[in-house]
C-alpha cells in the first residue's frame, strides 16, 4: 500500500459526500440494497448457505450451469426466490467464447434473465480469465442482448476494451479465485474504477473483511465473493463481517481519507501549554 | 431411437420432442409454452447438438436418432 496516491486517482473534487442511506448500487437500471455479491460455490450445506447470505445482506448471488440430476434440483432456486435474492448465472468452467456464449444461452433459457456474469478461464491451475476468449464472448453475447457482468484480468486496459464492447460491468480480480490473497495489485485496480464509467465488481480473491474494505476505499462499487464466506470456519459469520466491511469502505470512500504522510502531524496544538519550571 | 443425454446413451420413443423428455426427466407436466403446469419454475435448460432449443419449442422439436442432449440447471457456484 506504500507509494498509493489517493488524492489524484478517481477523486472527485468537491463531489458530495452522500449520506449511506441513499447511497445505492444501481446496476443495468437496477437497484441493489447491497454492495456485497455473493457466490454460492463451495458451501458444504445448503441450509449453511442460506444463513450466511441473509446474514450478508446480498441481494444479488452467482450460480453456476450443470448438468441437471433428478437427485439435487429445486432447492438452490428455491433458497434464493425464497430470500428474494437475484440471480446471476456465471459461465465457470468455460475455456472458449463458444462454449461461454452457449452457457450463457441455456442460462438465460433456464433462469429467465438476461444478466450473465461472464467467466472464461485458461486454464485449470489458475483459473486466470483468457483475455482474447473473454473479448470475443463480450462481443457476442452483448449482440445478443446479453447484460454482461465481465470477470476480468485487473489490467486496466482490458477492463477499458470490455466496457467499450458493451459490457454492464467489469469485475477485475483481486487475487486469482479461492486464493484468499486479498487485492495483489490495487493501484490497477484504482486505475481500472478511474477511468470506468460502468460499475466495477472487485471479484475473486477476497480472504477476509479488510479485503472487501479495501475494494470499497479504492472506489469499487460493490465485490463480489464466495469462498471467503462459504468455507470460512463460521460462514454466517464471516457474511455479517463482510455486510459491515462493504458499508464501512464505501462510507471511507466517500468521507474522503487523509493523505499519506512522510512524518508525524500534531492533532493537538503546541500553542498555549502549560509550563513546567 | 437412442441419444445421447447429458453424455450418456438412452433409449427414447420414436418421435418424442425435447418437451416430453424434459418432463420424463423432471416430473412435471410441461404446458404448450415450455413453462411447468404447476405454476412453479422449471429452473432448466436444453440443448441440442450445441444448439438452445427455447423452452417455446420444445413440444415442437422432435429428437432424432443420435441427437447430443444436454439438460441443464442452477447449482451453486462462484
Amino acid at each position: 500500500m506504500t507509494g498509493m496516491n489517493e488524492t489524484t486517482l478517481n477523486q472527485a473534487p468537491g463531489a458530495p459526500a452522500a449520506a449511506a442511506p441513499t447511497d445505492q448500487f444501481v446496476v443495468d437500471g437496477v437497484t441493489l440494497g447491497s454492495r456485497l455479491i455473493m457466490g454460492t460455490g463451495g458451501a458444504p450445506s445448503l441450509d449453511g448457505l442460506g444463513a450466511a447470505l441473509v446474514a450478508s445482506g446480498t441481494e444479488l448471488t452467482t450460480v453456476a450451469m450443470r448438468r441437471y440430476s433428478p437427485a439435487e434440483t429445486g432447492s438452490l432456486f428455491q433458497l434464493l426466490a425464497d430470500h428474494n435474492i437475484r440471480v446471476l448465472p456465471n459461465t465457470a468452467g468455460c475455456f472458449t467464447a463458444r462454449d461461454a456464449v452457449l452457457t450463457a444461452e441455456l442460462a438465460r433459457e433456464a433462469l429467465e434473465t438476461d444478466w450473465v456474469k461472464l467467466e472464461v478461464i485458461a486454464d485449470e491451475h489458475t483459473l486466470l480469465p483468457d483475455a482474447v476468449e473473454l473479448v470475443e464472448a463480450t462481443e457476442q453475447l452483448v449482440a445478443r442482448g446479453f447484460k454482461v457482468f465481465a470477470y476480468t484480468n485487473d489490467d486496466p486496459v482490458l477492463a477499458l476494451r470490455l466496457e467499450n464492447l458493451g459490457a454492464t460491468a467489469v469485475m477485475p480480480l483481486g487475487a486469482p479465485i479461492g486464493t484468499g490473497l486479498g487485492i495483489l495489485n490495487p493501484h490497477n485496480i484504482e486505475l481500472i474504477v478511474a477511468r470506468a464509467s460502468v460499475p466495477v465488481v472487485l471479484d475473486a480473491g477476497i480472504g477476509t473483511a479488510s479485503d472487501a474494505a479495501l475494494a470499497m476505499e479504492l472506489g469499487c462499487d460493490a465485490v463480489l465473493l464466495a469462498t471467503a464466506v462459504t468455507r470460512a470456519q463460521d460462514p454466517a459469520l464471516m457474511g455479517e463481517a463482510f455486510k459491515h466491511a462493504v458499508l464501512a469502505g464505501r462510507l471511507a470512500k466517500k468521507a474522503g481519507r487523509i493523505p499519506r504522510r512522510e512524518h508525524a502531524l500534531a492533532s493537538s496544538a503546541m500553542e498555549g501549554r502549560a509550563e513546567f519550571l | 431411437m437412442n441419444i445421447k443425454l447429458n453424455g450418456t446413451e438412452q433409449s427414447v420413443a420414436d418421435g418424442a420432442s425435447v418437451g416430453t423428455l424434459v418432463s420424463q426427466l423432471t416430473g412435471r407436466s410441461i404446458g404448450p409454452d415450455g413453462q411447468a403446469a404447476d405454476g412453479l419454475k422449471l429452473g432448466v435448460a436444453v440443448a441440442r447438438n450445441a444448439e438452445v432449443v427455447p423452452r417455446s419449442q420444445w413440444h415442437a422439436t422432435a429428437l432424432a436418432d443420435g441427437d447430443d442432449v444436454e439438460l441443464v440447471t442452477a447449482v451453486q457456484g462462484g
